[in-house]
């Protein structure tokens, strides 16, 4: 069981206080996408084993959405930081190359 | 034979004698014992039969890793199969039985197998069951299930008596283990201020030193190891829990620690077990080595044991296997077993070393005390059949064609060496490394398992990490086979695991067949898959298979290790959450009441609703007719309290409400209702209610009673991170009001006895709500119907529910009111034609497939599920749609029932052409109803078409309107 810090409150919980929502930094497609467009935004899921960014919910606790960026295989956390933003921190990102220096980075 | 001693045993009570019973038979031990140390102290040497053989099984071991010695333990609700004898502290009046044998231990039928050991190779579960196929479900499965299984498992009625808790704890340290390295490092963490939590799963402490007599910083270890736990027990940074294991180690420094609190003491004042779910910033893992078993023929015979066992046996418990033994062994340290009988006065006949020549301190000692060596031999097998009567010994470096000699004795003592228990290092994924020098696996101390900041947190201390102590000793020779050459007559005699039955000759065989992977091996041959998870023979086995396959070990590598180390109860597992509070209750604010008039409850989510309320023994059936017939004809009460209210409000309401109904809910006046339907981004139905504007930026949604917080968090998850500049505010208010629906062609003189509100037709429409004052409650009314009578469902602050619903109760007395439940709820929207969802849903169906075009609206650029509905699967004529359903005998359809057509699919299976997804019997009508999916449905009306019936039948049902009762809605709009 993962020990988490929720960068909206600052708690540090189990868990089992959050909920996993699946990749992060989606593009939504709705109306006017092409089947293609929207076959990947619903269905085509990254499943790394590595470096993986993912939207998480404090959702026992402050309720807030936030993002996060951790390792599948080492489950070692890089960092987590809010859901209104468009890609991943510079700070996080050099951390991550820091930790492993053949990620070959975001995107 | 195995017997007490006249003296000894450092930690048994001689004075208290305790009696228990095995099988039946009277048997005693002392205070201190274990349930297997009082076993062999009475001379039982057989304890169980073996798994697919059925051989005969003695004790092997002296902790958690015993494979053989398993019992069933207690009786009635506290029975509990596959008990470890070696880990139950014996106590007066215990009742344990033998497992896996019929008609007796002694006598066993099912020993016949092993006579047909040449027919159950390898592989020959797979191997046998395979053909003919049709067998395999009408004679093998029927068999195998009558015949499988360790113990037996307790009848599934019985309830446990016991009770079981859960703890949380938190420390910087937690260490594994209270043998020297263990209490050492719990003294250094705790003297440096560190909070440490210190775990031994014996009930005693010291581990092998304290048996061994060493010696630790000049002090006799068993007065080192007194000094050092009162010391810690004397700091209040420090917990002692003795009896406890660490099952497993998790993600992030989390761990489960299972404490045995009661085991001991049986109907004791206290929880049984005890969960320990500990954070912990580091976890040392001192939890030591255990010894590993020699292969050679007969090694599996009950007085076959572990050298170190022996001298656990002896020293602790002042038993000893046998009046004569021979020790068999690859190292020095089993020298000290011999020692040990020695000194206890019992006859070692001789020590069998495999090595070339046994020079060492040990040796030397052995020697002097005149016990006979005998250098480069093997124990070529063991002779005896229930119990050792000797061993024929031959050259070590031989096929064992030939017997040097025969030695006569009644117990063999073995050691192939020493295995670091290295589970707590490599549940969450630290790696291993191969020592060649000892032969071994131990922690690759720069491959631990890693924390949240990257950093290990799993440290190994003492023999656990492969330091075993042994610097005053020869080395050991790696043996994997005694003799070094055995042949197939041998080595099908050669047990690697014990409980399992598997052999050596069997791991052969898997190489020999292709199982290349140490991971398959173990499946096909189920090396290792016993309770003991393979703590004896894991290392044997993948020995054999290497050197079978030609590679060296480490290239083999180890099977995965998994939590938890030895089984834990599933009590303790579940913990409290049993029974009344296995999970939370959500109770509305007229729960009592209900309960007070005998209602029937049904589960939804965490609320208890009532399905009905049976009067004098009515049956449901019964009661739920009388509600409806009450309902339709005059006025009933419902509580709708568990409907989810969620009030959606701010400058961008408007717009979020248009994007999460398929309908405009923009538009909707102040003062006015609508119904609404909610799709997930696949277009599919996932939540319906209705609507009502409150202000110019409030809108207030009702969900399903389900699906309110599913909802509320829906809705989050979108104003968080897809359209979080909308100014949008979300609450969710579904437990600060208590809801009622006032139903009924008599509702409306109801509330007007209550006055305050003007509730008539003219100022007060269907689909309008109003505020006011009832009865002198504030209230919100809503003139909503989900049955199709005239009907409100008026909101009152939770505080004031049950007043409301008292005055409620007396107000419609002359006409007879009463409470209505779930199902009359159900039957009599089922009637109108109404969708429920999760019956008429099921996560595939979209609103167009229940007819629900005119809740979508055609004029919205975008709203979630839009793009999904236009996809060519959702727009095809071929989908299964929504019609009404009639039994053409009038006979109620089944739940789910299946529209059979002729022919099969790809798969095989019969074609379907639709299903039932509400079927009741309508009192109002008098005769079965029920809606379906059906293939192109609403373009069949009136077509007669056939389902399924449960006793395999088939009923036939017209295509109907699925609108039973009031198609133009005169009576809800009265």
């Amino acid at each position: 069981m993962l020990l988490l810090t929720c960068p909206c409150c600052g708690v540090t919980a189990e868990e089992t206080e959050f909920a996993n929502g699946g990749e992060a930094h989606l593009k939504r497609f709705g109306p006017g996408s092409t089947d293609a467009e929207y076959e990947a935004y619903m269905f085509a899921r990254k499943n790394p084993r590595g470096v993986h960014f993912e939207r998480w919910r404090h959702a026992f606790g402050c309720g807030k959405w936030f993002l996060m960026a951790r390792d599948t295989m080492t489950l070692e956390v890089y960092g987590a930081y809010p859901a209104q933003t468009i890609e991943p921190p510079a700070e996080i990102q050099a951390r991550i190359k820091s930790r492993r220096p053949e990620w070959e980075g975001y995107k | 034979m195995s017997h007490r001693l006249a003296t000894g045993g450092r930690l048994i009570d001689r004075s208290r004698t305790m009696e228990f019973s095995f099988n039946g038979k009277a048997l005693s031990g002392f205070a201190g014992d274990t349930l297997a140390a009082a076993l062999l102290g009475a001379g039982q040497t057989l304890v169980g039969r073996s798994f697919k053989y059925h051989r005969p099984r003695g004790i092997v071991a002296s902790g958690a890793e015993e494979p053989n010695a398993l019992v069933g333990m207690g009786e009635g609700q506290r029975f509990e199969p596959n008990q470890r004898t070696t880990t139950t502290e014996l106590f007066s009046g215990l009742k344990a039985i033998s497992q896996n044998h019929w008609p007796s231990l002694d006598f066993d039928i099912g020993a016949i197998n092993a006579k047909l050991w040449r027919f159950f190779p390898a592989g020959f579960y797979y191997k046998m069951f395979i053909h003919p196929r049709p067998f395999w479900k009408w004679v093998y499965e029927p068999i195998v299930r009558q015949s499988a299984g360790l113990g037996k498992a307790p009848h599934p009625e019985t309830r446990d008596a016991d009770r079981y808790e859960q703890i949380y704890a938190f420390c910087d340290v937690l260490v594994a283990g209270g043998g020297i390295a263990g209490l050492t490092a719990a003294r250094a963490a705790a003297d440096a201020g560190q909070k440490v939590i210190l775990v031994e799963q014996n009930a005693h402490w010291g581990g092998r030193a304290v048996v061994d007599g060493a010696e630790v910083d000049g002090q006799p270890a068993d007065a080192w190891v007194d000094a050092t736990l009162a010391h810690l027990n004397g700091l209040a940074n420090v917990t002692v829990l003795n009896r406890t294991m660490v099952s497993g180690v998790y993600d992030h420094g989390y761990a489960l620690a299972y404490q045995r609190v009661a085991d001991h003491q049986p109907g004791a004042d206290m929880p049984r077990h005890r969960l320990w779910r500990i954070r912990a910033g580091e976890i040392v893992n001192a939890a030591g080595a255990i010894e590993r078993p020699l292969s050679f023929a007969g090694n599996d015979l009950p007085g076959v044991m572990l050298a170190a066992a022996v001298r656990d046996y002896v020293v602790n418990w002042g038993v000893t296997p046998g009046r004569r033994v021979v020790v068999v062994t690859n190292n020095d340290d089993a020298y000290r077993t011999a020692l040990a009988l020695h000194a206890a006065g019992v006859t070692v006949a001789a020590v069998v070393d495999a090595r070339k020549e046994a020079t060492g301190d040990l040796p030397a000692r052995v020697r002097a005390a005149g016990i006979r060596v005998a250098e480069d031999t093997a124990i070529r097998h063991v002779e005896g059949g229930k119990a050792v009567t000797g061993v024929a010994l031959c050259r070590f470096e031989s096929d064992g064609g030939a017997v040097s000699e025969t030695i006569a004795c009644d117990a063999v003592a073995m050691s192939g060496g020493w295995s670091p228990v290295v589970h707590l290092w490599s549940h969450c994924g630290g790696k291993l490394t191969w020592d060649d020098a000892r032969a071994m696996f131990r922690p690759d101390p720069n491959r631990p398992p890693l924390n949240q900041d990257g950093q290990g947190f799993v440290r190994c201390v003492g023999a656990a990490n492969g330091d075993l102590d042994d610097a005053d000793e020869a080395p050991m020779q790696p043996v994997w086979m005694m003799p070094a050459q055995a042949g197939y007559l041998l080595r099908a005699k050669m047990w690697l695991d014990p409980q399992n039955d598997v052999k050596v000759s069997d791991v052969q065989l898997a190489a020999k067949e292709g199982y290349e992977s140490v991971e398959h091996t173990k499946r096909y041959t189920t090396l290792g898959m016993a309770t003991d998870q393979g703590k004896l023979s894991n290392i044997n086995g993948l020995a054999i298979l290497s050197d079978a396959l030609g590679q060296p070990i480490p290239q083999t590598g180890t099977t995965t290790f998994r939590p938890p180390y030895t089984p834990i109860s599933l009590g303790v597992i579940a913990g409290e959450a049993r029974g009344e509070i296995f999970q939370p209750l959500r109770k509305t604010p007229m729960h009592d009441w209900h309960e007070s008039h005998g209602v029937h409850w049904e589960p939804v989510g965490h609320w208890r609703r009532p399905y009905c309320y049976p009067r004098n023994g009515e049956s449901h059936a019964h009661a739920v007719s009388r509600e409806i017939t009450q309902v339709r004809k005059s006025v009933g009460l419902l509580d709708a309290s568990t409907l989810g209210k969620l009030v959606v409000k701010g400058p961008d309401a408007g717009r979020f409400v248009d994007m999460l109904y398929t309908n405009i809910m923009s538009t909707l006046p102040v003062g006015k209702c609508r119904y609404g339907l909610m799709c997930n981004e696949n277009g599919f139905l996932s939540d319906d209610g209705v609507v009502a504007r409150l202000s110019e930026d409030t809108w207030l949604c009702h969900t399903t009673s389900g699906g309110a917080d599913r909802i509320h968090a829906w809705m989050e998850d979108w104003l968080q991170c897809e359209w979080w500049d909308w100014k949008v505010h979300v609450v969710n208010l579904t437990e600060q009001f208590a809801q009622i629906a006032v139903v009924g062609p008599d509702a409306r003189k109801v509330l007007e006895k209550l006055g305050g509100m003007d509730v008539s037709r003219e100022n007060f429409a269907f689909m309008d709500w109003r505020e006011g004052k009832l009865g002198g409650f504030d209230a919100r009314a809503f003139r909503i119907s989900f049955s199709g009578e005239l009907s409100y469902e008026i909101a009152v602050p939770a505080s004031q529910g049950q007043a409301f619903w008292n005055r409620l109760m007396e107000a419609g007395a002359e006409f007879g009111m009463m409470p209505y439940g779930t199902e009359a709820l159900h039957v009599m929207r089922a009637e109108k034609g109404f969708i429920m969802i999760g019956d008429e849903t099921d996560g595939t169906v979209i609103p167009q497939d229940l007819g629900l075009n005119w809740a979508i609206s055609k004029k919205k650029t975008d709203f979630l599920g839009k793009r999904g509905m236009e996809r060519e699967a959702m727009v095809s004529p071929d989908r299964w749609k929504l019609v009404g359903l009639e039994t053409l005998d009038g006979s109620v359809l089944g739940d789910g029932a299946l529209a059979p057509l002729p022919g099969k699919n790809d798969n095989g299976q019969s074609l379907t052409q639709g299903r039932v997804t509400s079927t009741y019997f309508s009192p109002t009508l008098g005769k079965g109803i029920a809606m379906g999916l059906v293939h192109r449905g609403p373009d069949r009306m009136g077509e007669v078409i056939e389902f399924q019936t449960e006793t395999g039948g088939r009923v036939a049902a017209r295509i109907v309107d699925p609108c039973f009762y009031d198609k133009a809605g005169d009576k809800q709009n009265v």
